[in-house]
């Protein structure tokens, strides 16, 4: 047994084998050439390359993890073009008539050399980013694959030197137990990531860390920042005891997954999946998603210099509902402005992007642009329950004027010969606190309301929720935040609508009971929280939810809340 | 040529997004703009280099100084400067 200790970087405790984690050895062979322009061509071809792959890891980080994960590629693709290190590139090649691997080579380590003497926490990491982006140029132009990942055929605990999110990004999710790396800190890559993959993670572990075998037995406690290899039979027990019941607990839960979350007393609600891509849709099924609450369209508009067609976006809207089949797809007409930036629109920048001219606002000030998606949505809408929903609403001449667009686009999609299901849900995002205020008139013009708790409670609290600083105030337990949603659930039943969550509190298993209690009828969250909701809502009656969230209206924050719930003893 | 200097005033000083903010601010100039930081007295880097940048190790409260030189220098020192005195609002 090895007992290596480490700095806790993300919380949680796994046990499995280890998978050692070696990305490919870039040799680099320093030789003289004859012709330097040619050198610094292929050095072009080659991040030419490196563009196109920087591009597709921020999309599949963007949907497998976070935007804010993503972001990191926008550096890599910076350093990537970086003038300083183009010139000194440059005339190494020139001045020396070395190939232009070996300039290369020297010009990256002479820029993460630097950084990493500025003694600062940040720009280290941001050292390894410059070696990554360096290795991945090298790679190329040597012709060497990635590192090869087709061992990682089972859940694993990852060891690591290091991992850059070049790597992370390749890794297979599902096989991901837990990380430990040898180096890095706390507000490491590692660290980020695993905290939103919601994995344990080590790192800080020492060179020890790489003398263990590949499939040793390991185990991982995050939150102790420990990690013990070969653990004897005592140790074992004791993490069985920990993790045993957990693992166990899951594997059921998925089991009973295809199930209804039904109440004891019988109480029936909808659990679907927020998706952000058409691969995300296969995953969600296989968690016992019941259709869609929440696809984002925005994957369709960004990363790219043209907007995307109707044809373009009718295949992608036909490629999520061909997976759904009749189950109900909730699609959110595009939401971008401000924060994202598209190179084919004008959006501005703007002081307060949260704030800003975004979303239906600005949809609504480009009519021709806005139709273009809504004849897409409605030409995929035959034979499926396509729903659309319009996001950032404040005021009832937005939904009204939305919906005489749709209309409009109805109409020349059936000029043009195209079928359009009749009686297509149109609902609204609840996002805004006016929304919420005015849901009594918002319930008499659209189908349904979903709110959008995230948002909800960022305006509400008025506290930009991508900040660290003002987290206590991200809290949609508040009862500021519940208050509004009671209203919105009951002015929807009183029109006979139906009213869901499509924000993360509906996934949260303290928040869920509330969401219950309160009378919701969908809930929409990232689907691998599915079962776990599922069987959380199995274990409530309806009875006792409503009694849970009566009670919580009258607590004054978020933390009691919080603490209500967790106490609470069924009846 | 024209020149300017200017005290960083972002708590985290010419990292991170502001550090990107300002070389994509740069990048618009037709100009040649260099920069350094003068609490330091370190080099002058290209102001439209990201590694350049975060090299001069620019924390709050430090000073530093922009030359921009070319057809459009005097608009290109001048934006710079406001992008930091508003703290890239």
């Amino acid at each position: 047994m090895k007992i290596i200790k480490g700095i806790p970087a993300s919380g949680g405790i796994a046990a499995g084998p280890a998978y050692i984690f070696k990305p490919t050895e870039i040799g680099v062979k320093r030789e003289t050439i004859q012709n330097p322009a040619a050198e610094l061509s292929r050095l072009e071809s080659a991040r030419n390359v490196a563009r196109e792959q920087l591009k597709a890891l921020k999309l599949k980080t963007e949907n497998e993890a976070s935007a804010d994960e993503a972001a990191i590629f926008d550096a890599h693709a910076m350093f990537l073009d970086d003038p300083s290190l183009l010139e000194l590139v440059a005339d190494t090649v020139n001045a020396e008539k070395v190939n232009v691997e070996a300039a290369w080579a020297d010009g990256i380590e002479n820029f993460a050399r630097q950084m990493e003497m500025m003694g600062d926490e940040y720009l280290s990491a941001r050292a390894a980013d410059i070696r990554d982006v360096g290795k991945r140029v090298l790679r190329i132009l040597s012709g060497q694959s990635e590192t090869d990942l087709s061992g990682l055929n089972a859940p694993s605990v990852i060891l690591a030197q290091d991992l850059t999110p070049s790597d992370t990004a390749r890794l297979n999710k599902d096989f991901v137990l837990g990380f430990a790396t040898a180096e890095g800190g706390p507000t490491s890559h590692t660290a980020i990531l695993a905290k939103a993959l919601g994995l344990p993670a080590v790192v800080g572990c020492g060179p020890a860390l790489m003398e263990i075998k590949s499939g040793s037995e390991m185990l991982i406690h995050g939150g102790k920042g420990e990690l013990i290899a070969d653990p004897d039979e005592k140790t074992k027990q004791l993490y069985q005891k920990l993790t045993g019941e957990a693992t166990r607990v899951a594997g059921v839960e998925l089991e009973a997954a295809a199930e209804h979350a039904v109440t004891r007393d019988g109480r029936q609600v909808e659990i679907v999946a927020n998706v952000g891509s058409p691969s995300d849709a296969v995953s969600a099924l296989k968690y016992g998603a019941e259709g869609i609450g929440l696809l984002r369209t925005e994957f369709l508009y960004l990363e790219r210099t043209t907007a995307p067609t109707e044809e373009e976006q009718l295949a992608a809207y036909n490629a999520v509902l061909d997976v759904m089949e009749k189950r109900p797809v909730v699609v959110r007409t595009l939401d971008v402005g401000g924060d994202k930036q598209l190179d084919y629109l004008d959006l501005g920048k703007e002081a307060n992007p949260f704030l800003g001219w975004r979303a239906i606002r600005m949809c609504l000030d480009k009519p021709d642009f806005f139709k273009i998606q809504l004849r897409a949505l409605l030409r995929a809408s035959p034979n499926h329950d396509l729903r659309i929903m319009f996001p950032m609403i404040a005021t009832l001449e937005e939904v009204r004027r939305s919906k005489a667009l749709l209309a409009e686009a109805r109409k020349e999609v059936l000029a043009a010969g195209h079928p359009v299901a009749d009686n297509i849900q149109v609902g609204i995002m609840v996002e805004i606190p006016a929304a919420a205020q005015m849901a009594d008139f918002f319930a008499r013009e659209v189908d349904f309301f979903s709110i959008g708790t995230n948002d909800l409670t960022q305006y509400t609290m008025a506290a930009e929720r991508t900040s660290e600083k003002m987290a206590y105030l991200a809290d949609p337990c508040h009862p500021a935040v519940i208050r509004q949603i009671k209203r919105v659930i009951e002015e929807g039943h009183k029109q006979g609508i139906w009213v869901g969550v499509c924000g993360e509190m509906a996934g949260d298993p303290e928040a869920a009971p509330i969401l219950l209690g309160l009378g919701l009828d969908e809930f929409s969250m990232a689907a691998p929280g599915i079962p776990h909701l599922k069987a959380i809502l199995r274990e409530w009656s309806y009875a006792d939810a409503q009694k849970l969230a009566e009670h919580v209206l009258n607590l004054e924050n978020g933390t009691a809340v919080r603490e209500y719930v967790r106490g609470f003893t069924h009846a | 040529m024209e020149t300017g200097k200017v005290k960083v005033i972002n708590e985290v000083g010419l990292h991170a997004r502001p550090a990107a903010l300002f070389v994509a601010k740069a990048a618009s100039f037709k100009s040649d703009i260099r920069v350094h930081n003068v609490t330091k007295a370190g080099k002058w880097v290209s102001a439209k280099s990201i590694l350049g940048v975060l090299t001069l190790g620019v924390e709050k409260d430090h000073e530093i100084e922009i030359t921009a030189e070319g057809e459009d220098e005097a608009q290109a020192v001048k934006e710079i400067i406001a992008l930091i005195e508003s703290d890239f609002a």
